[in-house]
């Protein structure tokens, strides 16, 4: 006899439940780390666009002159695409809590939703951010 | 012939109080108590049970704001009653008396604090020593920063006056709450302590410190004066931190 136990029926679905409950608990905090940083970004983001806005109408840049400078601009570019990847970090686990605590949509489900919805919000703000700078 | 001002005074010297009485369905029964100087909700319901309907359902032990379990809503906020006077709450001359809410009711005021403590446990709020029979004592400067830390939150009586204040336990069924959070949080300043990777873990999901909204509710209802919003935004930073350390 070495002294270990024999095995316990279930004991390894209990420890497969230990180990999913501790990767969706890793995931949940992963995702509430990931909102708070892509809200730090959109904080920053979201000045530099509306100061791009109020500039342009101040100036009355019209809309072939704006496209005059943001086309070829990588700068530009590369600022909306991180914009865009903001949105659709931030976005979707917001909705993700606003679900689950006003409609009690919580599981797979919902978060098979809000992962699609961050996909569309993905292509159509790249597709944006695309149209004004080719 | 009545005589106006004393009866004026008459009707000023009793409170109109509505108790909730029944389980989950039930509904307000109205009573007419004398008011007394110096007098707290829990006398009030004290007199209602003694005098005028024996068969009123509450929940109180030391009368002096130590034993945490004379927590109900008074007008709509909850309270801990013995420490609570009339005057202060007092809306004109009546009180609506009802039991803590985001806790099943058993009886008129007295609610099932079961899955309120259970999820104390389920926040690891148990104390694990670190240390083994064989150790000296521990140590411990009350000037160290987590001794400070542990100390802000370590007064909590466990009255559930936070818990029913909070709108995202009304949301969230689940969420551990402020006070097995706060709980959680002296453990994790506790250098005494050795369970706290897993205590981590224990309140770093949907159901934990991240679910808070920082309404503020439990800090500023909470009769001890602790500020459970404050230990919780430690946890948030703690989780995360253990988050980047590879830790949780």
């Amino acid at each position: 006899m070495n002294g270990a136990h024999p095995p316990v029926d279930g004991a390894g679905a209990a420890m497969d439940e230990a180990r999913a409950c501790l990767s969706r608990t890793r995931m949940q905090a992963r995702l509430w780390l990931a909102q708070r940083l892509s809200a730090a970004v959109l904080a920053l983001c979201v000045l530099v666009h509306l100061g791009t806005i109020i500039y342009a109408v101040r100036q009355g840049l019209s809309a072939e002159e704006i496209l005059g400078r943001t086309r070829g601009n990588l700068t530009g570019f590369g600022f909306y695409l991180m914009f865009v990847a903001a949105v659709s970090i931030h976005a979707p686990i917001g909705l993700r809590a606003v679900f689950s605590e006003w409609f009690s949509w919580r599981g797979k489900s919902l978060d098979w939703a809000l992962l699609a919805f961050a996909l569309v919000l993905a292509v159509a703000g790249t597709r944006a951010a695309w149209g004004v700078f080719r | 012939m009545t005589d106006p001002i004393a009866e004026e005074k008459r009707a000023m010297s009793r409170l109109k109080v509505s108790v909730w009485r029944g389980a989950e369905a039930g509904e307000y029964r109205s009573y007419e108590v004398p008011r007394q100087e110096s007098q707290t909700v829990l006398d009030v319901v004290t007199f209602i049970q003694r005098y005028l309907d024996p068969t009123l359902a509450y929940r109180f032990a030391c009368r002096v704001g130590m034993c945490g379990s004379c927590g109900m809503s008074v007008n709509g906020i909850a309270r801990w009653t013995c420490r609570t006077h009339v005057t202060r709450v007092v809306n004109g001359d009546t009180l609506e008396i009802a039991p803590l809410r985001n806790l099943p009711v058993i009886k008129d005021l007295v609610t099932d604090m079961s899955g309120f403590f259970d999820k104390w446990a389920a926040a690891k709020g148990q104390f694990r020593s670190n240390r083994s029979r064989k150790d000296e004592f521990a140590l411990v400067s009350p000037a160290t920063p987590e001794r400070r830390r542990a100390d802000a939150g370590i007064e909590c009586i466990g009255c559930g006056v936070c818990y029913s204040a909070c709108d995202v336990v009304a949301d969230n069924p689940a969420y551990l709450g402020p006070a097995a959070l706060n709980r959680a949080w002296t453990l994790v300043n506790d250098v005494r302590d050795g369970a706290n990777p897993e205590r981590l873990r224990a309140v770093a999901g949907d159901a934990g410190c991240n679910a808070c909204h920082t309404h503020v509710s439990c800090s500023e209802l909470c009769p001890k004066q602790i500020a459970p919003t404050g230990s919780i935004a430690g946890l948030k930073r703690a989780v995360s931190l253990a988050l980047l350390k590879g830790l949780l």
